[in-house]
């Protein structure tokens, strides 16, 4: 097991690693010049010259690459070409909203995808499971930030109940920011707990279809005992997988949804900072979701090892 | 037996009925999911196809007079800000949305079936390489790499189509692979090695034709992401780039409108949710008809 898991270790960081570098060489090396993209095309050139100094843009290449890992290791990122302030600083603050977003989102989805694929695989074919898997195909079917305008149309041009967009912040206490980040993360969730909610049904069915699923039947166990203990342990491996897939396409979401309610998170952050041809700052925002996505990816893999021992001795 | 089919089409029906495509089409008519799906997605390509050659208005032209028209006999949906007629704007919208789908999952299952059917089929180093690759590009999200294209060479259509494409081949490679390794494990996989079959020909004989199913739910879903993700780009006005119009973009200008003209902003959702439902129901129908361990239990 723990070969398996350092094996996975090392493909890690060489995939981080990788990444790293196709962002540095298609943010920072393919642009050519930095600073002349920040002044635009007719600014003198001394002062261009003088801004590539000043941002340290006139060291080579590898150098700066370097500089950037460096960085990475000891939590300083530089500084933002057009604030000047530490962009680590930048994105801290910035994450104080969306990594609730996501964690809010990620378990709504779990939980709303998990009862509702169980509930229809064990009422195959029944009213209830015609009935949820319509919502469901009606919900994979919505575009997240579609949803989320419908939801702002509802709850705050009609009913007024909730604001538009915007965020209260955590300083008047927990329940103002997560007010706010309700809408967001319903809006989120429902379209990712729907394709969810599919991919667990049809793994239980799947299973459901096996020959021990027949033999515990055989020697006397009930249908609710055999799902529990027999069915869902083999059903989590694809349900695993998309649910390890779906978080990108989470992080993605909350790109779009902040944008959507005007939300100043990591996403908000990065846009603003491609309008303002702030390539540091877009650097290192990419590089976090990434880091993220890969991150979690190795999570899935060996929690896979855990769950089907099968995996762990092809792999090792 | 009498067949529909064939009866419609003025067939006589005593020429050979058991033939599999037959069989085929006679359960697809009657599958309740294939027929919807089928009909909203004929309806979009219908809808695509009607703007290259008619639209109610010009998708084009700006006529600030008439802006923001409610539903008329000359406007059947009523115009948006800059006067346009949204009947007009619709039916050429539906245009990127396909166009992009298409190259986009063609992109992703092309390159993704065959990577994982290899990675499965060879395991050892080509496996891993394979993976690690895959698991490479996955740290890239369709967003991500749109916004680092974007931030490079600028926002687009093409922009958007190779960032969604991208993002597709991981996801096949993971489902290919994942699916085609359990197919692997599996007695007959031994019993076909043990009487000296290849691995090439254990891929093509036992394993593509018991993970297709899997590859076509998988693949509608693709389709189906592609078009949300094609949306959500031209929302954020890093894909198709205006006057080309697209639903995406169309949600962006009726955001700002949305306490003066709040059904602007339910027309292009609902016509993208209307192309992903079909692909869906298509996909799901599909399935269905194309999995014969399914369709023994209905």
């Amino acid at each position: 097991m723990s070969v398996f898991v350092l094996r996975r270790l090392v493909t890690l960081l060489a995939t981080l690693v990788g990444a790293s570098l196709i962002i540095f060489l298609v943010l920072d090396a393919l642009p050519g010049n930095a600073a002349q993209m920040l002044m635009g095309a007719d600014a003198s050139p001394d002062a261009v010259r003088a801004l590539s100094v000043k941002l340290g843009l006139d060291q080579p290449l590898t150098l700066r690459y370097l500089q950037w890992l460096r960085g990475m290791a000891v939590g300083d990122l530089g500084n933002s070409y057009v604030y000047g302030t530490p962009v680590a600083g930048l994105i801290a603050e910035r994450l104080t909203l969306t990594v609730p977003l996501a964690i809010i989102s990620m378990s709504l989805t779990v939980t709303l995808a998990l009862s509702a694929g169980i509930y229809t695989a064990a009422n195959h074919n029944k009213l209830g499971d015609v009935g949820v898997m319509s919502l469901t195909q009606i919900g994979i079917a919505l575009p997240n930030f579609w949803f989320a305008i419908l939801l702002i149309l509802l709850f705050s041009v009609r009913l007024q109940w909730l604001s538009a967009g915007g965020f209260a912040g955590w300083e008047d206490g927990i329940w103002p920011g997560v007010r706010s980040l309700l809408l967001p993360a319903f809006s989120l969730s429902v379209v990712q707990a729907a394709i969810l909610a599919r991919v667990t049904r049809s793994a239980v069915l799947e299973v459901l279809r096996e020959d021990f699923v027949r033999t515990a039947r055989a020697k006397g166990l009930g249908k609710r005992e055999v799902l529990w203990s027999h069915v869902l342990r083999n059903a989590m491996i694809p349900v695993m997988t998309v649910m390890g897939l779906q978080f990108a396409n989470l992080l993605a979401g909350t790109i779009v949804i902040e944008n959507v309610f005007y939300l100043p998170g990591l996403g908000r952050l990065i846009f603003q900072s491609i309008a303002n041809r702030d390539l540091i700052v877009v650097r290192n925002c990419v590089m976090l979701l990434a880091a993220m996505v890969v991150i979690v990816n190795f999570v899935v893999d060996v929690l896979y090892a855990f769950i089907d021992p099968r995996i762990k001795v092809h792999d090792l | 037996m009498s067949d529909p089919l064939t009866a419609a089409v003025g067939l006589p029906t005593t020429a050979v009925p058991s033939r599999p495509a037959t069989g085929f089409w006679r359960r697809a008519f009657r599958h309740r999911s294939f027929v919807l799906g089928g009909a909203l997605v004929c309806l979009v390509i219908g809808s695509a196809l009607l703007s290259l050659v008619w639209t109610p208005w010009s998708a084009y032209e700006i006529d600030i007079a008439s802006k923001l028209r409610p539903p008329s006999w000359s406007h059947w949906l009523g115009t948006d800000s800059f006067g346009r007629d949204i009947v007009s704007l619709l039916l050429v919208g539906a245009r990127s949305t396909i166009l992009v789908g298409i190259i986009a999952v063609g992109i992703g299952l092309t390159f993704g079936v065959c990577l994982g059917l290899i990675a499965a089929a060879r395991r050892g180093w080509t496996e891993e390489l394979i993976m690690r690759m895959s698991d490479f590009t996955f740290a890239f999200p369709a967003v991500l790499s749109a916004i680092m294209l974007a931030a490079v060479v600028g926002p687009g259509m093409v922009t958007s189509i190779t960032a969604i494409g991208i993002f597709q081949i991981p996801i096949f490679v993971r489902v290919t692979r994942g699916s085609a390794n359990a197919i692997w494990a599996r007695e007959f996989v031994l019993a076909a090695r043990a009487s000296g079959k290849g691995a090439f020909r254990i891929t093509i004989e036992h394993v593509l034709p018991n993970i297709l199913s899997i590859l076509i739910v998988q693949a509608t879903i693709q389709f189906a992401l592609a078009i949300l993700a094609e949306a959500a780009l031209s929302y954020l006005g890093l894909g198709t780039q205006p006057p080309q119009p697209s639903w995406g973009r169309m949600l962006n200008d009726a955001q700002t409108l949305l306490f003066q003209s709040p059904m602007l902003a339910v027309y292009p959702g609902a016509a993208i949710a209307v192309a992903v439902l079909g692909l869906n129901l298509l996909g799901d129908g599909l399935r269905d008809l194309l999995d014969p361990r399914l369709a023994r239990e209905r």
